[in-house]
């Protein structure tokens, strides 16, 4: 009854053209980016109304060198690279032939390629992102109640916070230093959750890809993970100097 | 005088329909077709508004004296179930999921949404997410009051992080489903549906979901740092660990007013629909109505602070955001008047649906106006965390959302069952139901003018009749929607076969079998008219465009 069969296996049937199909992904990742946009916007928020209630702790971190800038700078060029091979990738798979012949085969490859290694980028920004952790919960520098860092104590006593006070050019401004790795761990963690999910996904790409999934009139998945790929980048664009390098 | 304009009788021209086509629960369990997807989320909402609805008996019994009933403990852990249940399980998906679900691509001519296969996850997620809030149910529950206000819910014993949890979840099925309808109105209308040929249902809905996709990933992110608040310590919202309580409320509140017009206007969506069909006219002010729906979802992004008059923040911020919140009444005004503008001069049925629009229209003006002495900052000082605030909120979800999904159903029941339900029994229950609810709520009005704190378990002695009176109504209104419930049900069985098109409803759902096929339409179909050219309607050639 339906005037389905001469309609290729990803040709959803409620969908009446590719054209549309394909535009209708589009539109859908687009406003999906735009939702997550808003949920790092609630994280980006909380940073500003701390570093508005603490600026001393935010500079005093800077000062004693408690994040590593290298490696933050280094995990920002991996990100970078790791964008450029995935939006090679989305070209090789938008030049991928209809016809299963050895210019499909070479391009398949590549397409393979670039999706790996965006994937071993991935996988270096997270043990970049692994090693500052271990040192950070090694020298106690955790969030909230989980803070131990022994050159610089917070004080809460009796569930009642001592405050930021700044008199007579002593260093009490100190206090609140566990409230800035909050907002560090919460930041860097759900940018980091969401990496992770993305290489998972990505991973999920080069298995389609291997099968031959895609050609190039069926490549959206590749292009729509490309575009979340790119705002995960996007997003510690902005972390990285907000958390590593503002003084 | 209105007779059924279609001659085509009986439902199933090809023996089957989206009902029977495939059988089996598996076929139910894992489809992708948004008609059984909207009536599986129909059947959870309904269950989950009989729990939160039972919670509300509770509160209520325990207002029957002026003495403790239950105590404040337990007292407190009824009302906020009662508020966590009915906001974030009931009224957010009420009309969009269940209803919209099963409408939207009809009213399109699209063969189903965008993205099939995610709304089923949609419902799955919803599932995934009402499990957590029965599992804080039947654990330590919940005390915090809906609003989870800091520092308290930081600190508080009770099952806070499942229910946060939940409630996370249960925001990705709403992002999902807003992201599909958005979709789905931009990419599958039928061929000749311009933007100005959707119905205002539709219009409706596509408002709904920029303001779901848009607005709850910010609660997402506030409910998740408030858990890890309560795992970590991590010092955003507590002061005593170096946060500040106000700024949860900031965050809170950006979504959470946002998301009351995500219950409402699908409603105002619905009243568009049944008043028009129902008095066999075409809408008063359609352009009017497209542009206010649009204008309420913006500007109500912006409002977010007149829920915080009281909490400390600047006096220019307060006078601003009433300024603002007196700003969002304009549109909603002018969707009622212009609703009330379609009834005049047209053939009104006084039918059910008919009815229940009507007590829309009533409830929700007077749940609308009341609004505004709490808008006005000099009359909130007063009115804020009273009885006031409480009954204009239930006018406007309670008797506005409510009676606005029962409308929905009652007016889609014939298209989503092929049964008719019987009319006498709903206009003899609508009465009642009308009666009782306005006696539950309206006495609330006047305690909380004088002064009827919100969330208290006892009470002065001067309250007590207005609480007597509204704890009766209410256990009398509650009997109602379980009349509702019973004579819908029995139509199923026992009801009459209904034509394809019982209301002479000129808008594309009504185009297809009664029940629909399962892919809705057979081939493409085309939109030659507007969504309320009623045949009988003469178009004057001089007189001015609708």
């Amino acid at each position: 009854m339906s005037a389905h069969e001469d309609q290729p296996y990803y040709h959803a049937h409620h969908f009446h053209t590719m054209d549309q199909q394909n535009a209708s992904l589009k539109l859908g990742m687009w406003a999906f980016l735009v939702q997550e946009l808003l949920f790092f916007s609630g994280l980006f928020m909380a940073y500003i109304s701390m570093r508005f209630f603490y600026p001393e702790t935010f500079e005093l971190v800077q000062h004693k060198n408690l994040l590593s800038i290298p490696w933050g700078a280094t995990n920002t060029l991996v990100l970078l690279t790791s964008s450029l091979t995935m939006a090679l990738a989305v070209r090789a798979a938008q030049m991928l032939p209809m016809v299963k012949n050895d210019e499909e085969k070479k391009i398949r490859k590549s397409l393979m390629n670039y999706l790996l290694v965006t994937c071993v980028f991935a996988g270096m920004f997270l043990v970049i992102k692994y090693v500052e952790y271990t040192h950070k919960i090694h020298d106690g520098l955790l969030p909230g109640k989980f803070y131990s860092y022994d050159a610089w104590k917070a004080q809460i006593e009796d569930n009642t916070f001592a405050g930021v006070v700044g008199e007579g050019g002593e260093l009490i401004i100190t206090e609140a230093p566990q409230i800035f790795f909050s907002v560090y761990f919460m930041m860097t963690g759900v940018h980091g959750l969401h990496v992770l999910i993305g290489v998972g996904v990505i991973l999920w790409l080069y298995l389609r890809a291997k099968r031959g999934e895609f050609n190039r009139e069926n490549f959206a998945a590749v292009e729509n993970v490309g575009l979340y790929w790119h705002l995960v980048d996007l997003i510690w664009i902005f972390l990285f100097p907000l958390l590593y390098l503002v003084q | 005088m209105s007779t059924s304009t279609t001659t085509v009788a009986g439902t199933e021209e090809h023996g089957s329909n989206y009902l029977n086509a495939k059988k089996g629960i598996m076929s139910w369990l894992i489809t992708i077709d948004h008609k059984r997807i909207g009536v599986m989320y129909l059947a959870w909402i309904l269950t989950f508004f009989l729990a939160g609805g039972l919670l509300a008996m509770a509160v209520r019994y325990e207002l029957l004296d002026p003495q403790p009933t239950f105590g404040a403990e337990v007292y407190n852990k009824i009302f906020t179930l009662h508020g966590a249940i009915m906001v974030f399980l009931v009224l957010v998906p009420a009309i969009p999921a269940s209803i919209g679900n099963f409408v939207l691509p009809l009213m399109l001519g699209a063969k189903d949404v965008a993205f099939p296969k995610l709304n089923l996850l949609s419902f799955y997620i919803y599932v995934l997410g009402s499990l957590f809030l029965i599992y804080t149910l039947v654990t330590n529950q919940l005390d915090t009051g809906w609003t989870f206000y800091t520092p308290y819910s930081a600190r508080t014993s009770t099952a806070v992080i499942s229910a946060l949890t939940g409630a996370f979840i249960l925001g990705f099925s709403s992002i999902l489903t807003g992201l599909n309808f958005m979709v789905t109105v931009h990419m599958m209308r039928a061929p000749g549906m311009t933007w100005r040929k959707m119905p205002l249902f539709i219009w409706a809905l596509y408002a709904t979901s920029l303001i779901q996709l848009l607005a709850t990933p910010v609660i997402a992110v506030t409910l998740f740092l408030l858990v890890f608040e309560r795992m970590f310590g991590i010092g955003i919202f507590d002061p005593a660990l170096g946060g500040d309580p106000v700024l949860f409320q900031h965050f809170f509140w950006f979504y959470s007013h946002p998301v009351v017009y995500v219950m409402v206007l699908p409603a105002f969506g619905v009243i568009s629909e049944t008043v028009t069909v129902h008095s066999r006219k075409h809408i008063f002010g359609y352009t009017a109505i497209a542009a206010s729906t649009i204008a309420i979802a913006g500007v109500g992004f912006i409002v977010w602070g007149h829920h915080l008059f009281l909490s400390g923040q600047s006096e220019l911020a307060g006078a601003i955001f009433s300024f603002i919140t007196f700003g969002v009444a304009v549109p909603t005004a002018i969707k009622t008047c212009s609703w009330i503008a379609t009834l005049y001069k047209g053939s009104v049925r006084w039918n059910t649906t008919m009815l229940y629009t009507l007590g829309f229209l009533w409830i929700f003006t007077i749940g609308g106006l009341t609004g505004l002495p709490l808008a006005t900052l000099a009359t909130d000082v007063h009115f804020h965390d009273t009885y006031f605030v409480v009954a204009h909120f239930h006018y406007v979800m309670m008797g506005g959302v409510l009676f606005a999904l029962i409308t929905a159903i009652h007016h889609w029941w014939p298209k989503m069952t092929g049964r008719m339900f019987s009319e006498k029994a709903g206009k003899t229950v609508f009465f009642f139901a009308f009666v009782t609810y306005n006696m539950t709520f309206a006495p609330q009005f006047v305690m909380g003018a004088q002064g009827m704190p919100r969330r208290y378990h006892e009470y002065l002695p001067q309250f007590e009749i207005w609480h007597q009176i509204s704890s009766y109504a209410s256990f009398g209104f509650g009997l109602s929607l379980v009349g509702v419930l019973f004579y819908l049900l029995y139509s199923l069985k026992n009801g009459e076969k209904s034509p394809q098109n019982p209301w002479g409803g000129v808008s594309m759902e009504w185009e297809t079998a009664t029940p629909p096929i399962e892919h809705n339409f057979e081939g493409q179909p085309i939109c030659k008219n507007g969504p309320y050219d009623f045949p009988e309607i003469e178009v004057d050639p001089n007189a001015a465009a609708h």
